[in-house]
């Protein structure tokens, strides 16, 4: 709760569904969220905040509308080696130095296991 | 000295073109800018006429513009715009007021700001015309981020030249070096988001960040101050300093000479445009 309370006033409004899908989620499938570390880090607006840019089809509790990213889904088949995943979220500038996706290894947006964690919840989506 | 034939050809040319570049008006480049920016988003976004870009992200979603519209028949920022209406007609203490001191009375005139003062080797902003009429008058100046003084001032005072068409002027090399300074911070990646304004506001506009529409550069600086959720006032460097807050950058202070020319150059993209200040946006 007292994160909740430190959040701005400006963003209220944005996080109420959020919220919303989080109590949902936990009382649905708790258990299944706390196995899943990268969908807290992923989902979280001051870690990964993927939802941001990204839809994930495959993840109701992913409420969001963006299109700023292409949606995360067939990440699979699209990524079948995870290095190559991995090396995107850790800085995609590697593939395509006009993108916009955050260099969250190379910036220390994330530590190296939540990337790990984050890699992990998109190949098991 | 020796000149390639190849050079030799082309040197008349080249004369040419210098000649041209010296002899062409300061606005030249500005406008290049400008008028590369509209085409780029009336192609992108064909049929939307260049005035609702002052709409921001509202410009995208009709249901979006009726809730704006709504909200704006009884705004619940009046008591912010009255008591900026009180500062405003609240004379000095030598008797005179804004009015007074602004020229036209202050009415139909935030458009042509900011400016390059030539004289003074200086770019005003609007909100420094305000601060230098308390200082020419004995009135100690405010500060650029309060809200409760420059915030609510500056929200009434822009509202006295809604209708105007924007119309900034670049008509110097000072003033030019001014804009490009700006120009450059626009388009500089920053922070360790490594956003620059121009990933969002150009290459991304009209795509949703999570649950909002994120609004063109073109019409932005038409309709500051807003007033976010209703009741949050913005004023246009308040907004560049969330902006840099969110890619998880250093904010330059508001009134800074860094704000000053990203707002010179961000204003000319909306020359032609009609303002509108103080508005509601979610």
């Amino acid at each position: 709760m007292s994160e909740l309370l430190r959040i701005p006033a400006d963003r209220f409004e944005v996080n109420l569904p959020r919220l919303a899908a989080m109590l949902l989620l936990t009382a649905t499938c708790g258990v299944h969220a706390a196995e899943a570390p990268g969908r807290a880090v992923a989902h979280d607006q001051e870690r990964g905040n993927c939802l941001a840019c990204h839809r994930i089809p495959a993840d109701p509790a992913a409420e969001t509308l963006a299109t700023m990213g292409p949606p995360l889904e067939n990440i699979r088949q699209r990524f079948p080696d995870r290095t190559q995943l991995r090396q995107r979220i850790w800085d995609a500038r590697a593939f395509n130095p006009e993108t916009i996706m955050p260099p969250y290894g190379r910036h220390r947006i994330l530590t190296e296991q939540e990337i790990d964690q984050v890699v992990d919840y998109l190949h098991g989506l | 000295m020796i000149v390639s034939s190849a050079l030799r050809r082309i040197l008349p040319t080249l004369v040419t073109v210098a000649a041209m570049l010296v002899a062409a008006p300061t606005n030249a480049a500005p406008e290049d800018d400008r008028g590369a920016m509209v085409r780029m988003f009336q192609s992108r976004f064909p049929g939307v006429p260049l005035d609702d870009y002052v709409y921001g992200g509202l410009m995208f979603n009709a249901a979006a513009r009726r809730h704006y519209e709504d909200i704006m028949a009884f705004p619940p920022f009046e008591p912010d715009l009255d008591r900026g209406k009180a500062l405003w007609e609240t004379p000095f203490r030598n008797g005179r007021t804004y009015a007074d001191c602004l020229p036209d009375g202050g009415r139909m005139i935030a458009g042509r700001y900011p400016t390059y003062d030539a004289q003074a080797k200086r770019l005003v902003t609007f909100e420094m015309l305000l601060n230098d009429c308390r200082s020419n008058n004995g009135e100690a100046a405010y500060r650029f981020d309060d809200r409760d003084t420059m915030g609510v001032l500056t929200a009434y005072a822009r509202s006295l030249s809604d209708g105007m068409r924007m119309d900034i002027r670049v008509d110097s090399p000072e003033a030019l070096a001014r804009y490009e300074s700006g120009k450059a911070l626009f388009h500089r990646r920053i922070g360790q988001m490594n956003f620059s304004c121009a990933n969002c506001h150009v290459t991304n506009a009209g795509k949703i960040m999570r649950m909002e529409t994120v609004s063109p550069a073109l019409g932005q600086a038409t309709h500051f101050p807003v007033f976010r959720g209703g009741d949050s006032l913005y004023t246009l460097h308040a907004r560049y300093t969330r902006c840099m807050q969110q890619v998880r950058a250093q904010p330059f202070a508001m009134g800074s000479d860094a704000f000053n020319d990203l707002e010179y150059f961000h204003s000319y993209l909306s020359n032609g445009l009609p303002l509108k200040a103080s508005v509601y946006r979610r």
